[in-house]
């Protein structure tokens, strides 16, 4: 496993400083895209499938498509900037910050850990029988036990979809008619 | 893209699978990995992919802009429908008497029509949330595909 675990990391590390570093936006893109296809499979090896469905599809996918539709409509390179030291600063200080702040974190797998622990029975005891035999737990938690939480995050899914469609129709006024 | 013959043929040939892929991962998702949100970004990018080979108008006339606006609304108001009918079925409870359920109780539609199998009202409240999830996801990343591609590149 450990095999496995070592270089998805470094090479996601890898690509995250290509992005930062590269000036040509296309490259950028497309190494982002290798960026989420290598955190996808980094969730996987975390047993779980269901977040590394969404990153594989928004986050290489989606995304990648809307990032080079950006590009179509702007440039394909960066303005070359001065190398300023108060950014890289910020960013180690809260990195710092941020490393220093797993320390707290219950090791993984660690059966003493509070997700593990609590609500006591888990649901993944009792969801089978709640569910009238239904084997997944992830569903049933998302769409059962936190029904509202989803009805929430869906809602939240549509009021960002009409936002975005309030701002970007605005010049489409003349394609109408096609339509 | 339209001039290029593998992509287009290769895309013609596996549209179908992501499609079908996608339908998978959304009535699959009660018993295997996935859901509602999965689906129908997955369902999307097939729309998308068809798109960019097939250019912008091709794709409209699949999914038309007013049938794919109006789905946005839809997905969320199966949702919400299914919790308001959860309020609005009596449940039986002990010896016979009819319980009012709350929002989202899926207790409520429990079932005995046989040809349905052993779905039970979990199953049945489950199956139509994620449908609406998925229907809205669809929608809005499809919508958003348009938005972005039907800009013109601003000048200067």
């Amino acid at each position: 496993m450990i095999l496995i675990v070592i270089p998805i990391l470094a090479l996601l590390a890898l690509t995250a400083v290509a992005v930062a570093r590269i000036r040509d936006l296309w490259a950028a893109v497309m190494f982002m895209g290798i960026f989420s296809f290598l955190g996808a499979s980094w969730m996987l090896i975390l047993d779980a499938p269901d977040v590394a469905f969404t990153e594989a599809a928004v986050g290489a996918g989606i995304s990648t498509f809307l990032m080079l539709g950006t590009l179509a409509l702007t440039g394909k390179t960066e303005k070359p900037t001065k190398f300023s030291i108060v950014p890289l600063i910020v960013v180690g200080i809260t990195g710092a910050a941020l490393v220093y702040g797993t320390f707290d974190m219950p090791a993984y797998g660690d059966p003493n850990a509070p997700i593990q622990t609590y609500p006591n029975p888990s649901f993944v005891e009792k969801s089978e029988h709640d569910m009238h035999g239904l084997p997944n737990v992830v569903t049933a938690v998302l769409a059962s036990y936190r029904g509202y939480d989803t009805l929430g995050e869906t809602a939240v899914i549509f009021t960002a979809g009409i936002a975005v469609l309030l701002i970007l129709r605005k010049n489409e006024v003349g394609e109408k008619e096609s339509v | 893209m339209i001039s290029f013959p593998i992509i287009r043929v290769i895309t013609k040939i596996i549209i179908p699978y992501i499609l079908l892929f996608a339908l998978y991962v959304q009535f699959h998702g009660d018993f295997g990995p996935g859901g509602g949100f999965q689906a129908g970004v997955i369902f999307a990018s097939a729309f998308i992919l068809y798109g960019l080979v097939f250019g912008l108008p091709a794709i409209k006339r699949v999914a038309p802009v007013k049938v794919v606006e109006k789905l946005i609304a839809l997905g969320l108001l199966i949702y919400a429908g299914t919790g308001v009918a959860t309020m609005l079925i009596p449940k039986s409870g002990d010896g016979g008497t009819q319980l009012q359920c709350k929002f989202l109780d899926y207790e409520a539609l429990n079932h005995s029509i046989e040809w349905l199998g052993p779905l039970s009202g979990q199953h049945l409240g489950i199956f139509l949330v994620e449908l609406g999830v998925g229907i809205t996801v669809t929608a809005v990343m499809t919508m958003v595909f348009y938005a972005f591609a039907g800009r013109e590149p601003v000048k200067g």
